[in-house]
């Protein structure tokens, strides 16, 4: 009977012990799994594209380039599928070796001068470059003859003598007070 | 007086200027394509994958390309336009079926009516890339000589079709 009872009882304790070591082993798989994001996140961000250097090339040419579907945005910026088409475009110009100048001379024969945007010095775009420089130049000069007129209109009409002795006065006033 | 005409002046030549401005569609971008060959292409066609055009098979004629897709909202404006146009049978007009799918353009087709004398597909758009096209739709005037002689930008209006395609496909026919 006693023999029974001790059987019985150990049976029990390592049932127990079964069962909380299994507790233990989920417990352990749960904080696991529930720690995983963390460690996945700890790795270091991997760059997406298979080139780097190219890709880094392609961003600084795209940027000065205009994207002819949503105009005020870069080549580099926009989402349009027309832009991701030119930049695909871009990429394989780039593997087979050709140079910036070859890409943009590529893109100006087939959308014109208006994919710049840096616009090129020519006769129609005079007016652009100089434009500033002009007005800035004409305001200049206007502010200049202003300026000359209004002195020369200042020294038309000088003090006279009691006027003059009056305004001494006026200063000597304030500069006791 | 002067002073007040020269200022004016000045004022007025900006007004000027930034009226005009303001008149100026943005979205109209002179294409350095006119008057200069239309790039060479070879592609499938639409309806019958196994045959294929090519842009040098057009020479002789004067022929339209009318770029076109069946998610294009616009398209579906000029669309009945181009059907009439193709039953006058003035001028043949190409299809360039940009970005689409191959199934739903066939759909699209049967629903509308086809205006194309072939229909040929631009699946990734390459070729729309060489003939500068921006957005669909557009439509290009190819002379005999195989040379572009005018694009219009965005659907196709009776006004554009009287006031400058048609006079033009006149003037090429000789």
């Amino acid at each position: 009977m006693y023999k029974f009872e001790v059987a019985a009882n150990s049976f029990i304790l390592q049932n127990r012990i079964d069962h909380y070591s299994t507790f233990i082993k989920q417990l352990i798989a749960v904080l696991f799994v529930a720690l995983v994001p963390l460690i996945s996140f700890a790795n270091e961000a991997v760059p997406v594209a298979e080139d780097p250097v190219l890709e880094k090339r392609l961003i600084n040419l795209s940027e000065n380039l205009r994207c002819l579907v949503c105009q005020n945005e870069s080549l580099a910026g926009s989402r349009a599928d027309f832009a991701n088409d030119l930049r695909r475009e871009m990429r394989e110009q780039m593997k087979a070796n050709k140079s910036d100048e070859e890409i943009i001379d590529f893109l100006v024969a087939r959308y014109g001068d208006f994919v710049l945007y840096n616009p090129p010095f020519k006769t129609t775009t005079l007016l652009l470059w100089f434009g500033p420089l002009i007005l800035f130049l004409g305001a200049t000069i206007g502010l200049f003859i202003y300026l000359r007129r209004r002195r020369t209109q200042l020294e038309d009409f000088p003090l006279s003598e009691s006027q003059r002795l009056e305004a001494e006065a006026l200063i000597n006033k304030t500069n006791k007070e | 007086m002067t002073r007040f005409l020269l200022p004016l002046a000045i004022f007025s030549v900006l007004v000027v200027f930034l009226g005009v401005g303001l008149t100026l569609n943005p979205r109209q971008v002179p294409s350095p394509l006119v008057d200069k060959p239309a790039p060479v292409f070879q592609l499938h066609h639409l309806h019958d994958p196994d045959k294929t055009l090519m842009s040098q098979d057009n020479l002789g004629k004067v022929w339209l390309l009318n770029v076109w897709a069946s998610w294009c909202v616009a398209c579906r404006d000029e669309h009945p336009l181009l059907v009439q146009l193709a039953k006058a049978k003035i001028v043949p007009i190409y299809g360039l079926n940009y970005k689409d799918q191959r199934d739903t353009a066939i759909q699209w087709l049967k629903q509308y009516g086809d205006p194309y004398t072939i229909s040929i597909v631009d699946a990734d758009g390459r070729v729309g890339i060489d003939y500068g096209v921006y957005g669909v739709p557009e439509t290009y005037i190819i002379d005999k000589q195989g040379i572009i002689r005018y694009k219009h930008i965005g659907p196709v209006t009776v006004k554009s079709l009287e006031d400058k395609i048609l006079p033009l496909i006149k003037e090429l026919q000789g």
